[in-house]
């Protein structure tokens, strides 16, 4: 190995260090776009997976623009706040905000079948870093249409199952309300009783993310609950 | 580069540095290296086949890289010369799939952290392209990506069929009728230890076939 002098070194360190830099600042900026338009792309495939509407790359926005019929913010109370895009609002930033600045989100949507459901946003933390997902509720705002879950890093083939159809098809008709009460739904270890209007299944082997999941659902649709017991039918 | 021309590019040498790897001198059953992502990602055997391809794509260009520059390298520096390389290696092609690719970006998020810490990559590095030309280097890499691979899917192939009866997400088990003669799955096959006890049955085998492996 030839000897290389300190001067060298810190030229080469220097270098090495500027190139690299410039070169991932450079593939950042460049890639922006064409990842912001994913994500935008993911976010609507997501919710129209969440009322059981198929959508690929490619027709997601137009099946969103067909089917998403509305969309508007409530505050804390309830109340609807003007001159906000749903769309936009990222559940993650509203979570560090005290509980009567945040915005809660509410879609519209109108499967083929012609039922009125409503799209709730839910967002929490798994076993390793953030888990999110899209709860649709039926017109009597108590029975779940269909959801639809995600991670940014759960195990593979252990917490990540949580964005698997036959996990995700467990919650289908479940209830999130008891005699006008809030009890959300429960994730059982082992396995729920078949015929627990508000349980599901576990993932094996995934228990703290199947965990995680069940206290991201009672917190954020909790925030709901005044609004889905005044319009409830 | 004169030296290479001469050289046949799949020389009988060349051959050997790609097919070693795969069985005598196997990365994860012989070099031990690699053991901690072999745990994480074999449950089921489709990230352990992404792990694989992605393993096998990084080592084999950062091997490249480093090979090319390896005479100007000063060696006080190496190690994190090394690690820059891999990292931008692997945070380059991320981004890239993030925006081009963005299915294969989603599934492959998880692995970029146990990419860059993987010990093969740093291994192979440092033990063979610090001092080999680039293109043996290039297939050192493939090579022990593979071998790596190998292991993986192995693996992944009886934690997946036995853990959870499917294999590639197909339900095998289920299909040919056998839980209706109150066969079940194993559950421990999806717990991380039982990866190693698999492993361990490969050394074994592996072993058993090839005596000169036996540590005296």
């Amino acid at each position: 190995m030839k000897h290389f002098s300190n001067r060298y070194i810190f030229i080469f360190s220097t270098v090495m260090v500027v190139v690299v830099a410039a070169l991932l600042s450079l593939a950042a900026t460049l890639l922006q776009p064409a990842q912001e338009r994913n994500l935008e792309i993911e976010k609507k495939r997501s919710m129209l997976e969440s009322i059981h509407v198929p959508a690929t790359k490619t027709n997601a926005v137009e099946l969103y623009d067909k089917y998403i019929s509305e969309s508007f913010v409530l505050n804390s109370k309830s109340e609807p706040v003007e001159g906000v895009d749903a769309f936009t609002v990222v559940l993650k930033n509203e979570q560090k905000k005290p509980l009567e600045d945040q915005y809660l989100p509410v879609f519209r949507a109108t499967p083929d079948d012609g039922e009125k459901i409503i799209i709730l946003p839910v967002e929490g933390k798994g076993l390793w870093g953030p888990i999110w997902g899209y709860i649709s509720l039926r017109s009597d705002l108590n029975t779940i249409y269909g959801v639809t879950f995600d991670h940014k890093g759960e195990t593979p083939g252990l917490g990540a199952e949580i964005n698997t159809t036959p996990f995700e098809s467990m919650f289908s008709d479940k209830k999130l309300f008891e005699d006008g009460a809030f009890v959300s739904v429960q994730v059982y270890k082992g396995g729920a009783d078949p015929s627990d209007i508000h349980g599901v299944d576990a993932v094996s082997g995934g228990t703290i993310t199947s965990k995680g999941l069940e206290k991201m659902l009672v917190d954020c649709l909790k925030k709901y609950n005044d609004y889905l017991l005044k319009n409830r039918i | 580069m004169s030296d290479q021309e001469k050289e046949p590019i799949f020389s009988a040498k060349n051959w050997k540095l790609f097919t070693a790897p795969l069985d005598r001198n196997n990365p994860i059953t012989v070099q031990v290296l690699g053991i901690c992502s072999a745990l994480a990602v074999t449950v089921k055997l489709k990230p352990a086949l992404v792990m694989a391809l992605s393993v096998t794509i990084v080592v084999a260009i950062s091997n490249l890289v480093i090979a090319a520059l390896r005479n100007y390298i000063p060696d006080r520096v190496r190690i994190i010369v090394q690690l820059v390389v891999i990292a931008t290696l692997v945070i380059l092609v991320d981004q890239i799939l993030k925006a081009y690719a963005f299915d294969v970006s989603k599934q492959l998020s998880v692995f970029v952290g146990l990419i860059i810490t993987n010990c093969i990559i740093m291994g192979r590095l440092e033990a063979f392209a610090m001092a080999n030309k680039p293109w043996p280097s290039f297939v050192d890499g493939l090579g022990n990506g593979a071998g790596y691979g190998l292991i993986l899917i192995i693996v992944a192939f009886f934690r997946e069929l036995l853990g959870s009866g499917t294999i590639y997400g197909y339900p095998v088990l289920e299909k040919i009728g056998l839980y209706s003669t109150g066969y079940e799955n194993n559950g421990m096959m999806i717990l991380p230890p039982m990866a190693l006890i698999v492993v361990g049955l490969i050394i074994w085998f592996q072993r058993s076939r090839n005596k000169e492996l036996i540590e005296k």
